[in-house]
């Protein structure tokens, strides 16, 4: 078990060592630091000066260790477009994305896991027909245009919500929270439906397979030859044990959520991290870009990590598996 | 099938196939076929459906731009589904979109397909470091979402590239962050099946006859391996397609002058609360969803089709 968590630990570190270097090269050899903080009428002196303050001139691997340390105490430098710390800048839109993300992933869980268990039970029902097409529409259209069409009915059309930013929000120290205002929740029903649409569908189909195959096993049908009632082989056996892959794959989305945030916040406006992405690459905003590149990796090596540990905390059979197999080498 | 008939026609040999049989089976795939071949025709057709030539600027007049559909009042059947904000005619430009997100996306996956393949394939035979080094890559790309990985290409390849230039390199861009996304389930499956063949008899023969391993991997290994890579092709065609949309959408794709499907939705979200949407927005729209949809039917057709279990 000890050796698992170190093995994961060290891949881990690995990865953030690799994307590191990614974010360094990005930072240090698209178009010259220099040019892109100094005005034209710069003096070659002081550019050279500058050069010299910022550490341009020390050997490639001097830098990269620099930038390392740098990144771990959260400084990357001053954004291009905005002229400010981008520590300062993305700390003022991590809780809008966060916020968005966790909304569109309880909202994924709780409409996936009814309709999964519904079509599971009921092959051919006329709604689970309805349910697996449109899931399948769902899959199909991209989210900016999932968002859009939810602004033409719901916006434009009937006038009931807000279409773009993020409504009223309130302080919380440093945080912003949208969460506690009406003008806040309403403005978080369009952009949380459209980015929790994907992942409804995906949790859907996947409960509804894996409900499909425990059904078929015999602990189901001993269960029911004990005329345990219907309610009780349904929730209380079947779906237990559908829910392992479901943490699965619902934690490893939560980093795919963050992904499409970017355009679901593109749509409408979100002032979170992932218009602020879109923005940077538009301006060529290098530091922004090394910055969020660093901090989703940095998310996505954390959920991995945690989804690992929870699969192996979860599933007895794999910790038997692993100790059986540990005689025969690592 | 008749006994006189010695040699079966082509034709004849795919009407009596499983794959031909699953096909007519499912009155969804067939639709979907047919969306896709009128989809295709018309980006193929493009100069000579389209009523104007939405790329010669001069042709232009802001006069009649963000006209409504013919049908409407104001509409005038020389624009037929009305005229976006520079006064061009909404159906050309859709099927001049359409040509060009196509031509993306199959440009893409070709790429994609030469660099897995390639990769895969190499990893598989030469095993070692190579195979390490390689797959780990893939790993560590893998645990993040395409569309991240394309942004990032997209972005960084932006940024080399001289600013002024930037609507000529555009398609290049474009193309080259799509195949950089998702190369790696082509050398993924090509790696596993390339492991499997390697340790057959044929291999070991072509090895102890002194076959160069280049032309063993090549000539030997690679067409046994290819066979569930045309199935990651064509699901992966619906997900290059709708990237380049993403990525014209937010604006870092194709630029306004050359619009793909995308740009053009870009286009039309800007008039969405004046009543222009209804046709600068919806049928730009409409030609994406339909394309995607229909794409990815056919991909999901041709995954059970070749999926032994679901026999």
């Amino acid at each position: 078990m000890i050796a698992f968590i170190l093995r994961r630990l060290v891949q881990s570190v690995a990865v953030m060592l690799a994307v590191g270097l990614v974010a360094f090269m990005l930072f240090r050899y698209v178009g010259d630091p220099v040019n892109n903080m100094v005005g034209q009428d710069t003096s070659l002196a002081d550019r050279a000066r500058l050069r010299q303050a910022l550490g341009l001139d020390d050997p490639t691997a001097v830098q990269f260790g620099h930038f390392l340390a740098r990144a771990l105490e959260g400084d990357f430098g001053v954004s291009y477009q905005y002229a400010r710390p981008v520590r300062e800048i993305i700390a003022e839109r991590l809780p809008a994305t966060l916020e968005l993300s966790v909304a569109a992933v309880v909202l994924a869980l709780a409409g996936g896991l009814p309709m999964g268990v519904y079509t599971g039970l009921r092959r051919d029902g006329f709604l689970s027909r309805l349910f697996m097409a449109v899931s399948l529409i769902g899959v199909s259209l991209p989210t900016f245009l999932t968002g859009i069409l939810l602004i033409v009915v719901f916006s434009v059309i009937l006038g009931w919500l807000p279409s773009f930013g993020r409504g009223e929000v309130v302080a919380l120290g440093w945080w912003t929270t949208g969460l506690l205002t009406v003008s806040g929740l309403k403005s978080l029903i369009l952009p949380a439906i459209t980015l929790a649409l994907f992942q409804m569908t995906l949790i859907m189909r996947l409960v509804r397979a894996e409900m499909l195959e425990v059904l078929r096993t015999d602990y189901i049908k001993f269960a029911r030859a004990r005329g345990l009632p219907n309610r009780i082989v349904h929730f209380g056996h079947a779906l237990k044990n559908t829910l392992v892959p479901v943490i699965t794959i619902t934690g490893l989305q939560l980093g795919a959520v963050i992904a499409f945030a970017i355009i679901t916040e593109t749509v409408f406006q979100w002032p979170g991290m992932g218009f602020l992405i879109v923005q940077a690459i538009g301006f060529a905003d290098i530091p922004v870009m090394a910055a969020y590149l660093m901090l989703v990796a940095f998310f996505f090596v954390v959920i991995n990590l945690v989804v690992d540990l929870l699969y192996y905390a979860v599933d007895p059979r794999l910790r038997i598996e692993r100790s059986a197999a540990s005689g025969h080498g690592p | 099938m008749a006994p006189d008939e010695a040699a079966p026609g082509a034709l004849r040999r795919l009407a009596d196939s499983d794959l031909f049989w699953s096909f007519r089976r499912s009155p969804v795939t067939v639709v979907a076929a047919v969306v896709t071949v009128l989809l295709l025709l018309g980006a193929a057709l493009a100069p000579v459906l389209a009523p104007h030539d939405p790329y010669d600027l001069a042709s232009l007049d802001l006069l009649q731009a963000r006209d409504p559909p013919a049908w409407e009042a104001g509409g005038d059947w020389s624009f037929p589904l009305g005229t976006d904000d520079q006064g061009r005619d909404v159906l050309s430009s859709i099927l001049y979109g359409l040509r060009l997100s196509l031509l993306v996306g199959v440009s893409a996956v070709l790429l994609a397909l030469a660099l897995g393949v390639g990769l895969g394939l190499l990893a598989g035979y030469a095993g070692g470091w190579i195979d390490t080094l390689i797959m780990r890559i893939a790993d560590v790309q893998l645990s993040f979402p395409a569309i991240l990985v394309a942004l990032l290409v997209d972005g960084v390849a932006r940024s080399l590239l001289p600013h002024d230039r930037q609507d000529q390199t555009a398609v290049y861009v474009v193309v080259l962050a799509i195949a950089s996304s998702i190369w790696v389930q082509f050398a993924r499956t090509v790696r596993g099946s390339t492991l499997v063949e390697r340790a057959k008899e044929y291999v070991q023969a072509a090895r102890i006859i002194g076959v160069h391993p280049a032309a063993i991997a090549w000539r030997h290994v690679l067409p046994n391996a290819m066979g569930p890579v045309l199935v990651i092709a064509t699901i992966n065609l619906a997900i290059a397609i709708l990237t380049e949309a993403s990525l014209s959408f937010l604006g870092l794709g194709l630029p306004v002058t050359q619009p793909s499907l995308g740009t053009l939705i870009r286009i039309g979200d800007n008039y969405i609360f004046s009543g222009e949407w209804r046709w600068m927005l919806l049928y730009p729209a409409i030609a994406l969803a339909s394309l995607t949809l229909a794409v990815n039917l056919l991909g999901d057709w041709l995954r059970d089709a070749f999926n032994p279990k679901l026999r």
